[in-house]
């Protein structure tokens, strides 16, 4: 009898990706690799000044230039083409994917030019003569809310996209109730008050593979195929439907190889929009790829959040109350998300801590900046900062150690699920084992001890340290106007092999290897027998998408719940054939057979072939093996963590050097480890590029002067030291597989953890707080005797 | 327009070109080797990275008229069909990639960094491989990645 191979259970093992042979060789298919036949180019010319009223619009060079097919302005493009839908229930200024008479900010669309190839197309974009009655520019966020130097939208008065939305205790649930009693009597009876203003400055999110469409609309089927770098071909596909006027039946998005996203390829730009509208119009292909340059003025920022922070505690360090007032530079527009991202800074407020008495309050504020929108993390880092960078200035007020002040005002795991006065639940905790994992791997004492000695030589050494708490796994269908949930379909095909679709569409996430090791599991078949399917409507059923940390909490989960109906099929395939029952099977090693009794084994595959050609069928089946599953999560997850960090600042020259990082996260169960490193690996690098070098800078007039490569610092290499990691579980109940997610969560403790490093450092000098970033020209002021 | 020739992956390729025509379109439109990505426009980023007579050039900062007359690898033919090259096995290995986009750019600029220093220590790679943006690894994968190819390669 020959002898099975026994198959090593893969869930929870460093399995490499397969994703990646495709990808180091060059073989991946990206949006701008794909050539159709006929295709023609976009380039859009951008507005170049922040404000103004379009007086005219010159295209005759343009449209006189040899291989332009033709140029579209605003006003014509507003002929087929109806203003830009938003996902989020906040009244919204009317967004015209390419602006008909009035700019709101430098980069907005004015033209599109329609031509043979890139250059020809580029050239001509160049050749639009636009002429502007310039309008005062409203960059300063405060200053805006007063309703100057203009308002930029008539009905938004004073520039107020969201007035004042207050949240927390003695607040009712819609908002409209406001009891001021507990909050007041929190801060009237503490010892200590810490009231700071905090920036958490405009980041631009730079995916690698900029933004790129392609769009193609075949007039005799009256069908659109629509290829985007995004994380959400379905959401895509719901928006292009409704603004081209076809059914979403007509309509197939995919989503190729994505190079990246970040939060800003959930958004369903006006690019996207105008090459669906332009190729439906003119019946030819189109495509449009971004250029660097052009992605920093067209894609969404993120952050950009001024938070007026409060903090109240009594001598001991028990924590008293909260408040969090923030003010939301969104720029000029709402896009999907744009207006819900701050929300959940409110939201999370909380943090990790038992807090009495909380309130958050939020406005939202236009400016003639590119709109703002999600940016991993989204809304939570801002929540993070503030709030760790006030239990690090309390800790110092205290003269406390910050670790021990964390510590005595935890959430305990006996109070979980703990409803916060925010207005999450947080599912699962375990707080202060995060907090002591990390204190041992980083050797806390011993790292006091070198940076007191380095210290007494005069250098400038500090410690940082912050928890965090996000939210993620979104969500239930309640808190996303897309649906919350994710949907999958398992295949066992006819020759026993297995494929599944899944929505959650990934661009680095290595759902194609994660998903593959649970089915692999599941049905106890070769890891190379399992193909998953993602990215494209005509492949994949339904479908949210990728964001929020979701894929594997809410898409593993669809999946394997697809995958245990057609398992539980097959079993009564395999049972009829065995004459058994159908729960006394074990599938394993590619293999079924009767429990007990290895010599009634017959391959997986044999089975399979029978549930297609079932003769006998068996009473109450149907043929085929092949079901799907949306799964609705009941919560979000929260996951949470422990970072430390070491700095030194050079006395002389104000440059800030790290030495050490230590991060340990909690994401719940995790399928791979590999990939999961990967993932926090990432979200460190731009926390802490955000804490050092990023930042996106407007001038007074509204221009962007970090506008390339040359002036925003994106982090390189030599920026980062080898970044230390562990992990604690603590399983969600929010899922079967007990897993929170983590694409995200390094952003979170990573940028209060560095700057408390850098206050710590400098806190010889008097220094409280320092806004980021931590560029040595700020850092070498503040040595040279400015405080902050 | 101009005729240009040039070696690309060992085969012989002509073709008349648009003096401004940059390399990196060149190899990517009119040759179709799509592996060599474009990630900015002002040559930071080294997703377009390929070897130029066996340096390391960023394949937006040449017009392909400069190219003309020499011998190219990409990333397509870092390796003989079937195979891996040491590096691209080690970013298999080390989980040195994400989404992949700089991924092809920041194999070659390796292949470049280890052919000048076979046995480089983390400080070196790290300083070696600055001239390569990912937004995705935070870099470590890639060092490990680089390190094991030179263990392997010694």
């Amino acid at each position: 009898m020959p002898t099975t191979p026994v198959l090593p259970k893969l869930v929870g093992q460093r399995v490499k990706r397969r994703e990646d042979p495709r990808l180091i060789q060059g073989r991946g298919t990206y949006v701008d690799d794909i050539a159709l036949i006929g295709m023609q180019h976009l380039a859009f010319k951008r507005s170049d000044v922040a404000h103004g009223k379009i007086r005219s619009i010159d295209t005759s060079a343009a449209s006189a230039m040899d291989g332009v097919e033709a140029v579209f302005t605003g006003k014509q493009i507003a002929e087929f083409l109806g203003p830009m839908p938003i996902g989020t229930p906040f009244p919204s200024p009317e967004h015209r994917a390419v602006a008909v008479d009035t700019v709101r900010y430098s980069g907005e669309p004015v033209a599109v030019v329609v031509a043979t190839d890139r250059y020809v197309a580029r050239d001509a974009a160049d050749a639009i003569v636009v002429s502007y009655d310039p309008l005062p520019a409203v960059v300063d966020v405060e200053q805006a809310m007063t309703g100057q130097p203009a308002v930029i939208h008539p009905d938004f008065k004073n520039n107020l996209a969201v007035p004042l939305v207050p949240s927390g205790t003695g607040v009712s649930a819609d908002g409209s109730k406001v009891d001021d009693s507990a909050i007041d009597a929190a801060f009237a009876q503490a010892d200590v008050v810490i009231s700071q203003r905090m920036v958490n400055q405009r980041l631009a999110p730079n995916a690698m593979e900029p933004r790129g469409v392609v769009a193609h609309y075949e007039p005799g089927k009256g069908t659109m195929t629509i290829w985007s770098s995004t994380q959400n071909p379905h959401i895509l596909r719901t928006f292009i439907a409704a603004l081209t006027g076809l059914g979403q039946d007509q309509v197939r998005a995919i989503a190729p190889e994505v190079g990246g996203g970040f939060g800003a390829k959930i958004n369903i730009y006006g690019e996207e929009y105008v090459a669906a509208a332009v190729s439906k119009r003119l019946g030819i292909p189109v495509k449009w790829s971004e250029d660097r340059s052009e992605a920093f003025v067209a894609t969404i920022h993120g952050r950009d959040i001024l938070g007026y922070i409060d903090l109240a505690a009594k001598r001991d360090g028990t924590l008293l109350g909260l408040k969090f007032k923030l003010i939301a530079d969104i720029g000029a527009y709402n896009m999907l998300l744009t207006a819900a991202i701050p929300t959940l800074t409110m939201m999370m407020a909380n943090g990790t801590y038992n807090i009495p008495a909380i309130r958050a309050t939020l406005t939202e504020v236009f400016t003639n900046k590119t709109p703002t929108d999600a940016y991993r993390g989204a809304g939570r880092p801002e929540a993070t900062y503030f709030l760790e960078r006030a239990m690090d200035m309390l800790a110092h007020e205290l003269k406390m150690d910050p670790a021990e002040l964390r510590r005595k005002n935890f959430i305990k795991p006996s109070q979980f699920p703990f409803a916060t006065q925010t207005g999450a639940i947080y599912d699962s905790g375990d707080y202060e084992k995060a907090l002591d994992a990390a204190l041992t791997a980083a050797k806390w004492d011993q790292l006091k001890a070198e940076r007191d000695a380095a210290r007494a030589q005069g250098r400038l050494v500090g410690l940082g340290l912050s928890m965090y708490v996000e939210v993620c796994g979104l969500g239930p269908s309640a808190a996303l106007p897309t649906g919350g949930w994710e949907h999958s379909q398992v295949t066992v095909e006819r020759d026993g092999r297995i494929s599944a679709t899944t929505g959650a569409s990934p661009h680095g996430q290595g759902n194609e290897t994660t998903f593959a090791q649970m089915l692999a599991d599941q049905f106890g078949v070769p890891f190379e027998h399992v193909t998953i399917l993602h990215g494209d409507t005509g492949v994949v059923k339904q479908g949210i998408g990728t964001f929020g940390s979701r894929s594997q909490a809410v898409g593993g989960t669809a999946l394997m719940l697809a995958g245990g109906k057609v398992k539980k099929k097959m079993a009564k395939f395999a049972a009829a054939m065995f004459e058994a029952h159908e729960d006394d099977l074990v599938f394993e090693n590619g293999m079924i057979a009767v429990k007990g009794s290895p010599a009634s084994a017959k391959p997986f595959s044999a089975i399979a072939a029978y549930a297609y050609v079932p003769v006998p069928l068996p009473p109450g089946l149907e043929p085929g093996l092949s079901d799907e599953a949306f799964f609705e999560p009941a919560n979000n997850t929260y996951p949470f963590g422990c970072h430390i960090s070491m700095m030194e600042i050079d006395r002389e020259t104000g440059e800030p050097r790290l030495l050490k990082v230590v991060a340990i996260d909690d994401a719940g169960n995790l399928i791979n480890p590999l990939i999961v490193e990967g993932q926090i690996h990432g979200g460190l690098a731009q926390g802490i590029g955000q804490a050092m070098i990023e930042e996106v800078v407007y001038g007074e007039d509204g221009q962007l002067l970090t506008g390339s490569y040359m002036d925003y610092a994106l982090p390189r290499a030599i920026d980062f030291p080898r970044f230390e990691l562990e992990a604690t579980v603590t399983p969600t109940p929010v899922n079967p597989l007990g897993a929170k997610g983590v694409g995200e969560a390094g952003t979170l403790g990573s940028t209060p953890c560095i700057v408390n490093a850098a206050v710590d450092a400098l806190s010889g000098l008097g220094v409280k707080h320092i806004d980021m970033m931590l560029r040595p020209e700020k850092l070498w002021r503040i040595i040279q005797g400015g405080r902050s | 327009m101009a005729q240009v020739s040039m070696t690309v992956n060992g085969k012989a390729r002509k073709a008349t070109v648009d003096p401004r025509v940059l390399l990196v379109h060149f190899l990517r439109e009119n040759l179709r080797l799509t592996g060599t990505h474009i990630g900015c426009d002002t040559s930071q980023c080294g997703a377009c990275t390929v070897l130029v007579d066996g340096r390391t050039v960023k394949s937006c900062t040449v017009f392909a008229v400069q190219a003309d007359g020499s011998s190219i690898t990409t990333i397509e033919g870092l390796a003989p069909d079937g195979q891996l090259h040491a590096l691209q096995n080690a970013f298999w290995e080390e989980h040195g990639l994400q989404c992949g986009y700089c991924t092809p750019g920041m194999i070659m600029a390796a292949v470049g960094l280890l052919k000048d220093n076979p046995t480089p220590s983390e400080q070196q790679i790290r300083e070696g491989i600055s001239g390569n943006f990912c937004r995705c690894t935070g870099y470590q994968h890639i060092v490990n990645a680089i390190q094991r190819a030179a263990s392997e390669t010694r």
